[in-house]
């Protein structure tokens, strides 16, 4: 719900603070509609959407029939008569039905028009692990988006930008997909609502640090945050990335070049994803800058693991202070 | 709505009215006849466009030129038309300019006409895709309570695919106004209807949605303006959609690159031509005193300065900008795309 005095900053939940910002577009433009599966008098299996239906009706909140290619296959003719939608898929691995309709459709549809007719459009994927969730409901598949050109893709890692960013997806005018650490739902964090809406491809340093340089995303920010803070003897400086495309190779390589050194913290399996991305990037725009290789500290190359195995894959504060270790200090001046 | 078994039929193959017919105004007709001239010209036009180099590849609609014209001629301006990439056709019947719907054949771009002013969707080519884009134009419309109903193609083949099941699905749960014609031409490329389907009567999947079908001959332009009006009307009076059957045959191969006689005999062939949709309407025409020579010269002197038009302008090729490649796969080209654009244009300075 929108704050009473909206200058000042409230203690929100990820989960609330989205809903906040789906509130206050919808609020702010009568096109903006959310739609998907249990989103309307349920409010999400999350409850992202609670109240919405209640709030604006349920021709701009409702449930569709069970189907993922249906729900984004709509709102691609939605986004072409005017409308600006808002959908939920229900788990990242639920989203895969759609991929037809993304990888050929939303991705491509304003340059088959020569930008004649773009779809400002939005796809929410509750996306990552760390929840002790069964199979198809902890996917990082956030590489999958991003090498699809003509997609733009957002990570946000903390409420504020959960916030922000979606209020900036929305009104983009090319689609997003949206991906939201479900691990961080209900984690309570500062939102400030009334500051402007923040630009979409900018990374911020989250943590400056002068000896390594570790890069993260979505649900490994505070992760990269925590070995940062543990790091014995070294500065270590932690950037959010915040969208994966556009790549703000501009920040990135800046402050990676003031450390010589840098690691790549990310949930998803490693081979042919994203932080390999990042690795390439950060290796041939800052090579005679480094001391040492880029490290990965990824997911391991399997399908995501059953509750009981999962802290074994998923990246964690020892892992990321392991790969610090290896940076070559030993030459160190 | 007809009784479920039957197939629409308002004109035989021999341009005799069925007794008891509703005919579509003569009016109407004689214009609908001048649209499937022009059809089946342009049909032919793009596939001699085709041998002599000028486009890459064309499917044709020769054969299903009667679904073309009504598909097109039963909407209103502020309607939507959804076509595949066979509806050339009716696309043109819509009044886009045929140069500009096959400057996509040609190779310059991947849709080269003003999709939103027209009203007609870029031509899609994975099956059944397009069906869902129709439902959500069709929902937004009722969504800002807009008069718009849309008309959303497919083929038999399309059948088959999932989302073909969910659009319908969407569709009727909606109650959007959304007409689904399926153009049942017996082939997806060279794979004959029963082995996509085991239903006796596609139209009969519309039971499952909760929707009316309709099965009518695809080859009777009369019966195609009837079933499609009453679809239509249905829809803009915000009783849902309709899922029509029109019973028709692909009589050319999928495309010029297909060997059409590596499934199929000509004596197939040759049966379906008895059942041409442009002699039927003609016949009638004539008949009824509607088409005499004068008319049909005028009629034949239209759909040829057509041709000759489509001539020229798929002659009048000119460069594609390069940097098209990177213009307008977002709104704002990311920086990564912007260094790409640098890079191919520092190619392009040396090596033009």
């Amino acid at each position: 719900m929108s704050t009473a005095d909206p200058t000042e900053p409230v203690k929100l939940t990820m989960a609330r603070s989205i809903n906040t910002a789906l509130r206050d577009a919808m609020t702010a433009d009568p096109t903006v509609v959310v739609f998907g599966e249990d989103v309307g008098p349920l409010g999400g299996v999350f409850r992202v959407t609670d109240g919405l239906t209640a709030q604006f009706g349920d021709r701009r909140c409702f449930d569709t029939p069970l189907a993922e290619s249906g729900i984004v296959g709509t709102a691609v003719g939605m986004a072409m008569n005017g409308l600006r939608p808002v959908v939920e898929m229900q788990f990242d691995a639920f989203a895969y039905p759609a991929f037809e309709q993304i990888a050929s459709h939303v991705a491509k549809f304003g340059n088959r028009t020569s930008g004649r007719m773009r779809l400002p459009m939005v796809i929410r994927v509750p996306y990552a692990g760390g929840i002790g969730g069964v199979e198809h409901h902890c996917d990082s598949s956030e590489a999958y988006y991003a090498h699809t050109a003509g997609l733009t893709v957002v990570a946000p890692a903390t409420n504020a930008d959960a916030y922000g960013l979606l209020r900036a997806a929305i009104e983009s005018p090319d689609p997003v997909v949206f991906l939201e650490p479900k691990k961080h739902y209900f984690t309570k964090e500062e939102v400030n609502t009334a500051v402007p809406v923040p630009p979409i491809g900018r990374a911020v340093l989250r943590r400056p640090g002068a000896d390594v340089t570790l890069i993260a995303y979505g649900p490994t920010v505070p992760v990269a945050l925590a070995a940062a803070a543990e790091a014995e003897g070294l500065d270590v400086g932690v950037v959010d990335l915040r969208s994966i495309v556009p790549f703000d190779d501009e920040t990135v390589c800046a402050q990676v070049r003031r450390t010589g050194r840098a690691v790549v913290v990310a949930e998803a399996p490693g081979f042919a994803s994203v932080a390999s991305e990042i690795a390439a990037r950060v290796s041939e725009r800052c090579f005679h800058h480094l001391e040492a290789p880029v490290r990965r500290v990824t997911g391991f190359d399997v399908p995501y693991p059953p509750p009981k195995l999962e802290q074994h894959h998923l990246p964690g504060v020892d892992r990321v202070l392991d790969a610090i270790d290896t940076l070559g200090w030993e030459d160190a001046a | 709505m007809p009784d479920r078994q039957e197939t629409v039929r308002l004109l035989e193959p021999d341009g005799t009215a069925v007794p008891g017919a509703e005919l579509p105004a003569p009016a109407r007709l004689l214009e609908g006849y001048r649209a499937l001239v022009r059809a089946r010209r342009l049909n032919e036009q793009a596939g001699a466009l085709v041998r002599q180099g000028r486009l890459a590849v064309y499917p044709s609609s020769r054969g299903q030129e009667a679904c073309q014209v009504a598909a097109a001629m039963v909407l209103s301006g502020a309607d939507w038309l959804f076509p595949t990439y066979r509806d050339t056709a009716a696309i043109v019947a819509r009044g886009v300019d045929p140069v500009e719907v096959l400057t996509m054949l040609r190779g310059d771009r991947h849709c080269g006409y003003d999709v939103a002013a027209h009203r007609v969707a870029p031509q899609a080519t994975p099956l059944a895709t397009q069906l869902l884009h129709a439902v959500g134009v069709a929902h937004a419309a009722r969504l800002k309570d807009e008069p718009t109903v849309v008309m959303a193609l497919c083929g038999d083949g399309a059948t088959s695919e999932g989302d073909f099941h969910e659009a319908l699905n969407f569709a009727a749960v909606f109650r959007a106004p959304v007409v689904f014609l399926v153009q049942n031409n017996k082939y997806a490329i060279s794979v004959p209807l029963h082995r996509q389907s085991a239903a006796a009567r596609l139209a009969d999947k519309a039971v499952g949605y909760g929707m009316p079908g309709v099965r009518v001959d695809g080859n009777d332009l009369a019966a195609l303006l009837s079933v499609l009006d009453d679809a239509v009307d249905r829809a803009g009076a915000g009783e849902g959609p309709t899922l029509v059957e029109a019973d028709t045959y692909r009589m050319e191969a999928h495309t010029n690159a297909d060997d059409a006689g590596r499934y199929r005999d000509e004596s197939e062939v040759a049966s379906w031509a008895g059942r041409d949709p442009l002699r039927r309407v003609r016949a009638w025409l004539t008949g009824a005193g509607h088409l005499d020579a004068a008319a049909e010269q005028a009629v034949a002197d239209d759909a040829e300065a057509m041709a000759a038009a489509l001539r020229t302008g798929i002659a009048a090729e000119g460069p594609v900008d390069p940097e098209e490649l990177f213009a307008h796969v977002y709104a704002h080209p990311t920086p990564q795309l912007r260094e790409q654009r640098d890079l191919l244009r520092a190619e392009l300075e040396v090596t033009p």
